[in-house]
């Protein structure tokens, strides 16, 4: 395998760590509204990201950073081409951060209820926004030949950043409901939980079509096979939720995801931004790539710190690994004795 | 106005901007884990409660730099893109590597530290805080890296096709000797920070409490007066350390870009032995570099500049002449890549009043803060307690002077360095020197609606956290140390998620009354 083609895995790698990470934070945010029937129980579901998700967040940095680093030309033809979205996106992610964290500064109520509506909007927009963008750089941008942007400001947004956008949510919501059956006990578990069971097989669709999209457009084999990975996991998810084993159902979940982000990014492969204009138009990882140089110092980064980064992140959900409950629970107060083990948690 | 100045103009707004939190979080950072650590290893209590209270406007400060730095790692594309492109080969690795190895380890570990209290041992808790703060060192170096190679490209070749930079060396890269100044620079100017607000705070609550005839042995007094003693030193301290550094700066930078510093000093003709510039007056606003007058220094500039009083210091002038002969006089005549400016002449002198002042201001700024300082620990010595209201709010106001002098710091440097956005490098021969306008570097296909869209919408969202920001930290800081804080230990057990003091969670969520369900975990860190 050459360089190019390393990073463009490696890309997309991150992409779909940050999807898989942040897309829960993201669906659980969504769901406040509708699963935080009260108070205590929305502060249980925010409780259940607090540690978790600004590390989450970094994957998102590190893939963009990776795009500039690697392919420059991917990175300086996207961009601009979805400049109003993308600040869109920002503003989204800016008060999400915010609001995640002067929540808790703030003792009044009226306050608190601001905040969390904040970070249920704030979530929305970036989930949409970033499936609209990845939805538009595998489907398709009205570039022209010097990778400008062809049109009004919202030119690119079209079926494939609608489709993009909803397939993000749509997978992060389902994501975020089961990761809430995993993490909390009560009310919001068994909502969560339920809800995941009716919803799950409807909110595979859009990441299904869209995968399916790229795969009929310029799909091999190989992204065939994974795609019918895909489809198969959302079966087993909704199986495994029907007998109530949450820790399965997350697994197929994120099967669903990883196989579908794969046949998408293996279909689109070589080509990093298509024009809708003119095929010839295309950007591929070799007009935008760096040096092979470049590519090899960042390989040996790469390699390194990567191991290092999964390594602690994985230990941070270890160390936050009980499942929380907005119900007053002496015998477990976390930090007392040991934490309970997954298996004595109640299934 | 056009594309490139809206644009100029946002990036200036957005990166100033991070750089309010930016030196609070590195500067009360490396603080914090002093305080940290020594509570551990003594188990006495008033740093233990430094660390909380210091602790938790650390984090108030710390997720502004998080949302404001997102923006800034997606400008580069947005705005700048030809810049992307053009300097992807070195610049892009910078940023990746930036994410990678420094935040990760700063965001996750910090999540660790705000939620591990009583849930992690002890030593393994303070060590997340360790390296959460050493993320954000590295972060800083990086950055820094990737900046000082815009003012100084070395590690590169000319690519013959494209005329890009292409990374030969990327050790070279790292070890630029700009950055290394840069960066040293940057982080004691950040103790600046760090300490200033140590001092401004403590006082004010140091003269609060004897005014009120709180007594002198309570614990709160320790740790204010603890606060401000160590503040006062590191400020001083730091205050001599961004002298050495700056003067280090000051030498490459008569080397790398003589046109900065000459414009700096607005030395217009060619000195020997050249004098420093203390006040100008006269047409400088023009910028006209002559008949400027100036009080001056005798021969100070040319130690400035080469470490002895006799030198010669070349004038604006003059350089400009040199530059146009080399670099052009002219932008070349395609408007696909230079807009308005294609054809029309080139201005190499960066704007005088903006780069005369802002150096004065940074270096102004950074004296008020040392004589701050020094009057806070003369003043504290041996047990006293000020209670000159000049005097202590005084140094509550001074708190602002070190982010001023980092912002005009900053400003100098990256509006010094016009018109280039990438400047070329002495060192390397002429014709394979690499150099960037900046009025090249902007996105072809981005209009100026859109431009003006993302600069008035970021504007008004950045002055609406700044607001909520200071309110939130000022009404912290009046609040003190004992706000929802009465245990000296950390509530070790009780770090939960569930809460004990609250009846029956309704729908209210205990919320009406005092603190909130999950307030237990957080009251301690937040
Ligand atoms: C001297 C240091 C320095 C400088 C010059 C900059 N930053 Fe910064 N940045 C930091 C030092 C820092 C930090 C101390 O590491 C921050 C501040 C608060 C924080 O959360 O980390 C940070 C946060 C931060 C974040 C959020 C990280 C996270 O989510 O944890 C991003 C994406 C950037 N920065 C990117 C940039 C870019 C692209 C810059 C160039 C224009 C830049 N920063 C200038
Ligand atoms: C260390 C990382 C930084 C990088 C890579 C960087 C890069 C850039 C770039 C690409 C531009 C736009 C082109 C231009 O106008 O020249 C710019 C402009 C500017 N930057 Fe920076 N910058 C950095 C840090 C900072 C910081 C921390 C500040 C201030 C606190 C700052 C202040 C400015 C200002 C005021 C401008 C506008 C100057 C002008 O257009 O005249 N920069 N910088
Ligand atoms: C006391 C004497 C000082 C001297 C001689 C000095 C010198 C310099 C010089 C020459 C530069 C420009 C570097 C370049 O463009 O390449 C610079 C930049 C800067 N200064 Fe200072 N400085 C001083 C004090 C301060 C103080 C007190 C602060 C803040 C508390 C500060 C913060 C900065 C920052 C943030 C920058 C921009 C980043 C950088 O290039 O390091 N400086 N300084």
């Amino acid at each position: 395998m050459d360089l190019q083609t390393l990073w463009f895995a490696a890309v997309a790698v991150l992409w779909i760590g940050f999807l898989l990470l942040e897309g829960f934070d993201f669906g659980v945010a969504a769901l406040l509204p509708v699963l935080g029937r009260r108070t205590a129980d929305r502060h249980l579901m925010l409780r259940s990201i607090g540690p978790l998700w600004d590390g989450n967040e970094v994957w998102l940095i590190t893939a963009a950073g990776a795009v500039f680093a690697a392919f420059p030309g991917w990175y300086a033809t996207w961009l601009p081409a979805l400049y109003l979205p993308f600040v869109f996106v920002l503003f989204g992610l800016i008060i999400r951060a915010v609001a995640f964290e002067w929540r808790h500064q703030s003792h009044d109520p009226r306050w608190d209820g601001t905040w969390t509506h904040v970070i249920t909007v704030g979530s929305l927009i970036a989930a949409l926004g970033v499936g609209a963008a990845l939805g538009t750089t595998t489907l398709g941008l009205p570039i022209d030949g010097d990778g400008i942007r062809v049109g009004g400001s919202f030119a690119g947004v079209g079926w494939a950043a609608l489709l993009g956008a909803v397939a993000v949510l749509a997978f992060s919501v389902v994501h975020g409901a089961l990761f809430l059956a995993l993490k909390t006990d009560g009310d919001v578990r068994l909502r969560a939980r339920a809800l995941a069971l009716r919803w799950s097989p409807v909110a595979a669709l859009p990441l299904l079509a869209w995968a399916g999209w790229v795969h009929l457009r310029a799909g091999t084999p190989l992204t065939g096979a994974l795609w019918v990975v895909a489809a198969l996991a959302v079966l087993v998810t909704w199986a495994r939720i029907r007998v109530d084993r949450e820790g399965q159902a997350f697994a197929g979940w994120a099967v669903l995801l990883v196989s579908s982000a794969a046949t998408i990014f293996g279909a689109a492969y070589p080509v990093v931004v298509p024009s809708t204009i003119d095929p010839a138009f295309d950007v591929t990882i070799a007009d935008a790539s760096v040096s092979d140089y470049t590519l090899t110092v960042m390989t040996w980064a790469a390699g390194v710190g990567l191991p290092i980064v999964l390594a602690y992140q994985a230990w941070t959900y270890w160390v936050f690994r009980q499942r929380l409950t907005a119900e007053p629970q002496h015998e477990h107060a976390p930090g007392a004795g040991r934490a309970p083990a997954p298996g004595e948690v109640p299934a | 106005m056009d594309v490139l100045d809206i644009a100029r103009w946002q990036f200036g707004i957005t990166t100033v901007y991070h750089f309010m939190m930016v030196p609070l979080t590195i500067g009360l950072g490396i603080l914090l884990v002093v305080m940290h650590t020594m509570w551990v290893r003594t188990d006495n209590p008033e740093w233990l409660r430094m660390t909380r209270f210091w602790g938790k406007i650390f984090l108030i400060n710390f997720v502004l730099g998080v949302a404001t730095g997102l923006v800034q790692e997606f400008q580069f594309g947005l705005a700048w893109s030809e810049y992307s492109r053009f300097v992807g080969d070195v610049f892009g690795s910078l940023l990746a590597l930036e994410a990678l190895l420094a935040f990760f380890l700063e965001s996750t570990f910090l999540g660790l530290w705000i939620f591990g209290w009583g849930r992690i041992p002890k030593k393994l808790h303070l060590a997340t805080l360790w390296a959460a703060v050493i993320g954000s060192v590295v972060s800083a170096y990086f950055i820094i890296a990737a900046n000082s190679w815009m003012q100084h490209p070395v590690g590169v070749v000319a690519d013959d096709a494209t005329g890009r930079p292409v990374q030969v060396d990327f050790v070279a890269v790292l070890t630029n000797n700009t950055a290394l100044a840069a960066f040293t620079h940057t982080i004691v100017a950040a103790l600046m920070v760090a300490g200033a607000l140590l001092v401004g705070v403590g006082l004010y609550h140091l003269r609060r409490r004897k005014l009120a005839g709180k007594p002198a042995d309570e614990i709160d007094h320790g740790v204010w007066r603890r606060s401000v003693r160590i503040g006062g030193w590191v400020s001083l301290a730091a205050f001599v350390l961004v002298a050495a550094t700056g003067d280090w700066q000051a030498k490459l930078m008569y080397h790398q870009q003589p046109l900065k510093m000459s414009s700096a000093e607005a030395l217009c003709d060619t000195e020997a032995p050249a004098s420093f510039s203390i006040f100008a007056w006269n047409k400088l606003g023009s910028n006209e570099c002559d008949d400027v007058h100036s009080i001056t220094v005798p021969g100070l500039l040319s130690f400035l500049a080469h470490g002895d009083f006799t030198s010669e210091v070349p004038g604006v002038n003059e350089l400009q002449e040199r530059y146009s002969e080399v670099y052009g006089a002219t932008y070349p005549d395609d408007p696909s890549r230079f807009g308005d400016l294609a054809g029309e002449p080139v201005d190499y002198q960066p704007v005088l009043a903006v780069t005369y002042w802002s150096f004065r201001l940074m270096i102004g700024m950074g004296a008020v803060s040392a004589g701050v300082a020094a009057y806070a620990l003369w003043s504290t010595r041996r047990g006293r307690v000020p209670t000159s209201r000049i005097g202590v709010y005084g140094s509550l106001a001074a708190v602002g002077a070190p982010f001023v002098a980092n912002a005009s710091g900053w400003i100098f440097t990256e509006m010094g360095r016009q018109p280039f956005v990438v400047v070329p490098n002495p060192d390397v021969p002429v014709d394979e020197q690499i150099w960037f306008f900046t009025a090249q570097a902007v996105s072809p296909g981005v209009s100026a609606a859109e431009v003006w869209t993302s600069l008035g919408a970021l504007t008004l969202v950045y002055g609406v956290l700044a607001v909520i920001e200071l309110g939130l930290i000022t009404r912290f800081i009046r609040s003190g140390i004992t706000a929802g804080d009465t245990s000296t230990t950390p509530p070790i057990g009780t770090g939960g998620d569930d809460d004990r003091r609250e009846g029956p969670v309704g729908d209210a969520g205990g919320a009406g009354r005092g603190r909130r369900a999950d307030d237990d975990v957080l009251q301690f860190a937040y």
